[in-house]
């Protein structure tokens, strides 16, 4: 079969899978659940068929990427089903934004930045969530921009989610009132710059069009000196690391954060400094994020995907190690 | 000498945030703005030109940029046609994003997880007495980030769980290193910075010299 027939095929089979999910998605079909029993079951035959592939590497059949590509792919996908629960511990770092959230008297006005897009969105997107759901929940005014272009409608997608729970649809909030959207802004770190300085001349309307005068929550902010608290979801440039370096460091004010697992390492410093008030990091972030809030849902779930990716990883680390040791060893061996 | 200016101001701006500086400061970032949003369009007609070239020369991959051109056709006539809502739920745009940009995105995101997975039985060997550190830092970290590592370690006392040394990697040994790259790239930034406000460097104009 010739590669391009192969990739054909793949294509056909991705597109058949992708209608099936869509119409199970339309027509709200349940979703598949795996019980207890053999959600155990399954991770059992997963760790007694890497101790298969360790022996087979003592015995020095190695085995190629292709076997590890196959394994990630079922240790990401297989947990999904799976209902087996999990015990987070909330880090320090975590338990700094959810504390300095909820010392907020109700009324505070509360700035998020959605610095992220689509491709980041299944770690950061919980994060959105449950920080939504807090301030809510605590009768916080949010505003909300973004210096990505997808940012502020990802922001949209979480509020539509939280707008729905029953426990904030009672409190009827009103858009403009108790929530904006200013929408995204050209200009990177300068948007961060000019806010210091008027928002307005930043956002002269927000995501819908509606003049930054005609929403009453805004009316009467100014700069970063009217904002009680902010919260930067970031997955690159431009993000925490420009929040912090103007912002935080020009116009004093208080930051929190969520970034990628890949970015988090980047902004440890600022948080030891004091710079930020609390960091949630990749997913584990969120789901610890969301066991300091009692609301375990999205993160909490994604994390066991997270938990038997990381065995499987270790698992094949240890493994190649092993490969490693043994062709030493059998080298020494011929010299 | 525009680069000059622009260059001198922020950094005076900074000190003496007051007239004239605050609002040479200003209009400048807006400039920043004005053009940063030109160049968005640039960039998309820019691809826009490449994908067509690569159709019509029929060149290696061609398929890809036509489906390049024909995603690039179809949000923008339906964003169009649906006015200033066009990213209201229930608009066809918000579809597209929904079920098309949306799972797209991600599916290229995650590609990440096997590349990584396979990088790191590959790469993470214990080589020499550096490969070995950073093998047992990775091992402790990876396990000590998800909570089965709490499970293995549950009948140690609070404080000496694998979550606990992990969170201690990344407040210290990391954050130091961390430090240290943060220190000597701002120390780059700072003299790239000069030598391109006094004009030695230009090869942000365009110029090799």
């Amino acid at each position: 079969m010739t590669t391009k027939a192969k990739e054909l095929i793949a294509v056909a089979a991705i597109l058949i899978f992708s209608l099936i999910f869509y119409l199970g998605k339309t027509f709200g079909w349940e979703p598949t659940e795996f019980s207890t029993a053999v959600s155990l079951l399954v991770v059992i035959l997963l760790l007694a068929s890497l101790l298969w592939i360790l022996v087979l590497t003592l015995q020095g059949k190695l085995i190629g990427r292709r076997v590890v590509f196959l394994y990630v792919g079922i240790a990401v996908a297989m947990p999904l089903f799976m209902k087996l629960s999990q015990e987070m511990p909330v880090s320090p770092a975590v338990q700094g934004v959810y504390d300095a959230v909820t010392e907020l008297e109700p009324g505070s006005k509360v700035l998020i930045a959605c610095d992220y897009d689509p491709p980041t969105a299944p770690e950061l997107q919980p994060m959105a969530e449950t920080f939504i759901r807090i301030c809510f929940q605590r009768d916080l005014k949010i505003i909300i921009m973004g210096i990505w272009p997808q940012g502020p409608q990802q922001a949209n997608l979480a509020l539509e989610k939280i707008l729905a729970e029953p426990d904030i649809a009672a409190k009827n909030l009103q858009y403009g009132i108790d929530y904006v959207n200013l929408g995204f802004q050209a200009g990177n770190e300068f948007v961060i710059q000019r806010m210091g300085g008027s928002f307005k001349s930043m956002f002269r309307t927000d995501y819908g069009g509606i003049p930054y005068d005609e929403l009453p929550l805004v009316r009467n902010v100014k700069n970063f000196s009217n904002i009680d608290y902010c919260f930067n979801l970031s997955s690159g440039f431009p993000g925490t690391v420009e929040w912090v370096q103007i912002a935080v460091d020009r116009y004093d004010v208080e930051l929190g954060a969520g970034n990628t697992a890949v970015q988090a390492p980047t902004v440890y410093p600022y948080l030891s400094s004091g710079q930020l008030t609390g960091l949630l990091g990749g997913m584990s972030g969120a789901a610890e994020f969301e066991r300091a809030a009692d609301a375990r849902v999205k993160g909490t779930k994604y994390m066991l995907s997270q938990s038997v990716s990381h065995i499987v990883v270790i698992a094949f680390v240890l493994i190649g190690n092993v490969a490693f040791i043994m062709s030493g060893r059998k080298s020494a061996l011929k010299g | 000498m525009i680069t000059a200016i622009v260059g001198i101001t922020f950094v005076v701006s900074y000190f003496i945030p007051h007239f004239p500086f605050n609002r040479m400061d200003a209009w400048f970032a807006d400039w920043f703005s004005i053009i940063q949003a030109c160049a968005i369009v640039l960039g998309a007609l820019n691809l826009l030109k490449l994908s067509a070239q690569k159709v019509i020369g029929k060149k290696k991959d061609w398929g890809y940029a036509l489906v390049i051109i024909l995603s690039f056709a179809l949000i923008t006539i339906v964003g169009l046609s649906e006015g200033s809502d066009y990213r209201d739920p229930g608009t066809g745009f918000d579809w597209l994003y929904v079920n098309m940009f949306i799972p797209l995105s991600a599916t290229m995101f995650s590609i990440l997880a096997f590349f990584v997975a396979s990088a790191s039985y590959r790469a993470f060997r214990a080589r020499n007495f550096e490969a070995t550190l950073l093998l047992i830092a990775a091992f402790f970290v990876m396990i000590g980030r998800v909570p089965v590592g709490d499970v293995i370690t549950g009948f140690m006392p609070e404080g000496w769980r694998l979550s606990d040394l992990a969170n201690w990697i990344m407040d210290y040994p990391q954050t130091a290193g961390q430090r240290a790259i943060m220190i000597g790239i701002g120390l780059g930034v700072v003299s790239t910075s000069l030598r391109v406000i006094l004009g030695i460097e230009r090869a942000h104009i365009g110029s090799g010299e």
